[in-house]
């Protein structure tokens, strides 16, 4: 007879450790087998239990504020970008834009999707490690060139046909990391163009070949303006990191443009430990980001991109209270497009995995067509049918902002701040600098990063 | 032919007269008095030939494509980066990334160049005079570096398809490098590349082709190999 110490086999004693869960045994066991660190694509997995955009709410007209007619009254959307030294700032009609994605990671139909989905509802669309595809620029008509630390396929022609030119320091997935791209994907087109040899790993540097510090970073912006005739618009692109030093360090090496990109944000490929412990929250981010805009004088004047998990209209407009100018979004563009949609389910079991748990981009088996480079698995993703799906994001987010900012009583989106949300949580408010609910008081005097750099 | 006098401009307008000068279908464009400036020269996308009298800053001649630039003097950091197609030369010595990730064409450096000369180059053709810095080469895809002089620290590590002739020591090659046997085609390139690009050098006591050392990929980084710790944990 069992004791109450042993399973009697019918009434067994289950319980996982907390510490060696399910989890922890096949992450050393993978590690056992591999002989590396994992790799995977998507981005963070784990469940956030810090504050995030969740931990705000708006608080909208009253008696205190007026709102506007909610499905009628008009509200701004024209979003410009890069007015501070660019002869030809980007003009946008939505304040989303699609962020820097290769073409090599995801396949040519979804380059071309994106781009055409960006274009239908007046946005833009961003190159990638590995360069320019015609078809992108030819179906985008605000193309932003990304210049990264492999200069895979740079091409002095391409930039100077785009209309903006994003300097790229890191990103929000693996800040501090060079972009990785299995021998799988490393094929054909896409390997001649990076100047690879097909079947290679990829693994892209993280230092720019011909600058390091802020200081060098002035001359390369100077170059590249130079470049361009001082025409185009310069970004900056970071990873969320040391946020309020590096905002300032760009904006003072005089970018037109900064991009934070918080850790939420997505990649194809990484080793899985960068994409879960490393960086800053977007939440944290974008209040770090425009604190230091705010602390040399040049908010407003430099205009801010936020990007990372950002998921819809509620997340973009409040990126926007805290101080975005506008929202990148990648991982949610390509959700539109049918990522880890339940159809091709026969193809998820073959890569070990299942629609809505999908994160095998490194694979190159994507079950529907976007990040693999095999022309069957390619045609699954249709162009015109896709574009299609991603425009109406880019409009559902749109009126997702637009409603709102008038319930705020705002006629502008971008006229919506700090003051028209209240935090849910302690921390919220201490991260953001917003009153915690039933409160009317901001915990930690203010911006958890203020104090420690007055 | 045009001539710039760039002493008490601004990098924007030497490089506007540059492009002015372009315009003008001028062929053969002089700078005096270059001062250092950065950014000189960059971007000029016809076969032109630009002389520059003296040394200059940062990415002289980067984002190039069909134009020759020459500069009289030294150069900076990032010298002819990421040029498509084109030649720079210079001679004195170059500062840290000279020709980093050009595509093709060439770039002559009679002096040294800095550490990471040729870095993440995509093709081309690059020939140092005297020594180079440490990581030169690094993560060389395509092309190929001659190093007359010295290799410094690490070099050539983490290569794909980049061939590196070194005339001097090469006491600390970088990870994953081999260093081959000289074959009659490489000698006979070596000797006319030389005789093309940096004449002179064949003329130096005792300078032969026949010293070189060939540095090619060991290509054990290409794809990760879990039984190769050695090769993998260093350059992780």
């Amino acid at each position: 007879m069992a004791t109450s110490e042993q399973s009697n086999g019918t009434d067994r004693m289950l319980q996982q450790s907390g510490i060696y869960n399910e989890q922890v045994i096949v992450d050393i066991q993978a590690k056992a087998e591999l002989g590396r660190y994992r790799m995977r694509g998507f981005g963070i997995l784990r469940e956030r239990t810090w504050a995030t955009f969740d931990d705000l709410t708006f608080i909208p007209s009253t008696l205190t504020r007026i709102p506007l007619e909610g499905y009628r009254e008009r509200c701004e959307t024209k979003t410009v970008l890069g007015a501070r030294f660019a002869a030809k700032p980007i003009e946008l009609d939505i304040p989303i834009m699609i962020t820097g994605m290769s073409w090599g990671a995801l396949s040519y139909n979804a380059k071309v999707a994106l781009a055409k989905g960006a274009n239908q509802v007046g946005s833009s669309n961003t190159t990638g490690d590995g360069g320019m595809l015609a078809a992108e620029r030819e179906h985008s008509k605000i193309l932003i060139y990304e210049v990264l630390p492999s200069r895979y396929g740079m091409n002095v022609h391409d930039m100077l046909s785009a209309d903006g030119i994003e300097l790229t320091i890191g990103q929000g997935a693996k800040p501090g990391t060079g972009g990785l791209l299995l021998g799988s994907k490393v094929q054909g087109a896409v390997a001649k163009q990076r100047d690879l040899p097909p079947g290679v790993d990829q693994r892209s540097p993280a230092r720019h070949p011909d600058f390091l510090g802020p200081d060098d970073m002035r001359i390369k912006i100077e170059e590249l303006r130079e470049a361009t005739d001082w025409q185009v618009p310069i970004f900056v692109k970071m990873g969320a990191s040391r946020v309020f030093d590096d905002v300032r360090l760009a904006a003072k090496a005089g970018a037109d443009v900064i991009v934070v990109d918080g850790m939420e944000g997505g990649t194809a490929a990484s080793p899985e430990i960068l994409q879960e412990h490393t960086g800053v929250p977007t939440l944290a981010a974008v209040s770090e980001a425009r604190a230091a805009l705010e602390d040399i004088g040049l908010y407003g004047e430099v205009q801010l991109i936020i990007a990372g998990g950002i998921r819809n209209g509620v997340d973009a407009a409040k990126a926007m209270a805290l101080g975005a100018d506008a929202i990148y979004i990648g991982t949610s563009a390509l959700i539109a497009l049918n990522c880890n949609k339940p159809i091709y389910v026969e193809d998820y079991h073959k890569l070990g995995t299942e629609p809505y748990h999908c994160h095998h981009c490194h694979t190159g088996g994507c079950p529907v067509g976007i990040t693999t480079q095999d022309p069957e698995l390619m045609k699954r993703l249709e162009i015109e049918s896709g574009a299609e799906r991603v425009a109406n994001l880019l409009r559902a987010m749109t009126y997702e902002i637009q409603i709102l900012a008038r319930a705020c009583g705002k006629a502008n989106v971008h006229d919506l701040d700090p003051e028209d949300m209240r935090a849910l949580s302690l921390e919220s408010s201490m991260i953001t600098g917003i009153p915690l609910v039933g409160t009317n008081r901001v915990f930690g005097d203010g911006p958890g990063w203020k104090n420690r750099h007055d | 032919m045009a001539t710039i006098d760039c002493a008490g401009l601004s990098v924007r307008e030497i490089n506007q007269a540059i492009r002015s000068a372009v315009a003008n279908s001028d062929t053969e464009i002089t700078l005096v008095n270059p001062g250092g400036q950065h950014n000189l020269s960059v971007a000029i996308l016809s076969p032109v030939h630009i002389n520059i009298k003296g040394s200059v800053g940062y990415y002289c001649g980067g984002l190039i494509d069909k134009a020759t630039v020459e500069i009289q003097g030294s150069a900076g950091w990032g010298l002819a980066e990421s040029m498509l197609t084109g030649k720079v030369i210079v001679h004195g010595s170059a500062g840290n990334g000279a020709a980093a990730a050009i595509r093709s064409g060439t770039v002559v450096i009679k002096g040294d160049a800095a550490a990471r000369a040729g870095v993440s180059m995509k093709g081309g053709l690059i020939i140092i005079g005297g020594n180079c810095g440490y990581m030169s080469g690094f993560m060389g895809q395509k092309g190929t570096l001659i190093v007359c002089g010295d290799a410094g620290a690490a070099f050539g590590d983490s290569m794909y398809e980049t061939v590196c002739f070194v005339g001097g020591e090469t006491s600390d090659l970088g990870t994953d490098t081999v260093v081959e046997t000289l074959a009659e085609d490489d000698l006979k390139f070596l000797q006319q590349a030389l005789e093309e690009h940096l004449p002179d050098k064949l003329n130096e006591p005792g300078f032969t082709v026949e010293r070189f050392k060939k540095i090619v990929s060991g290509r054990k980084l290409w794809n990760f190999d879990k039984q190769d710790w050695k090769t993998w944990k260093d350059a992780l």
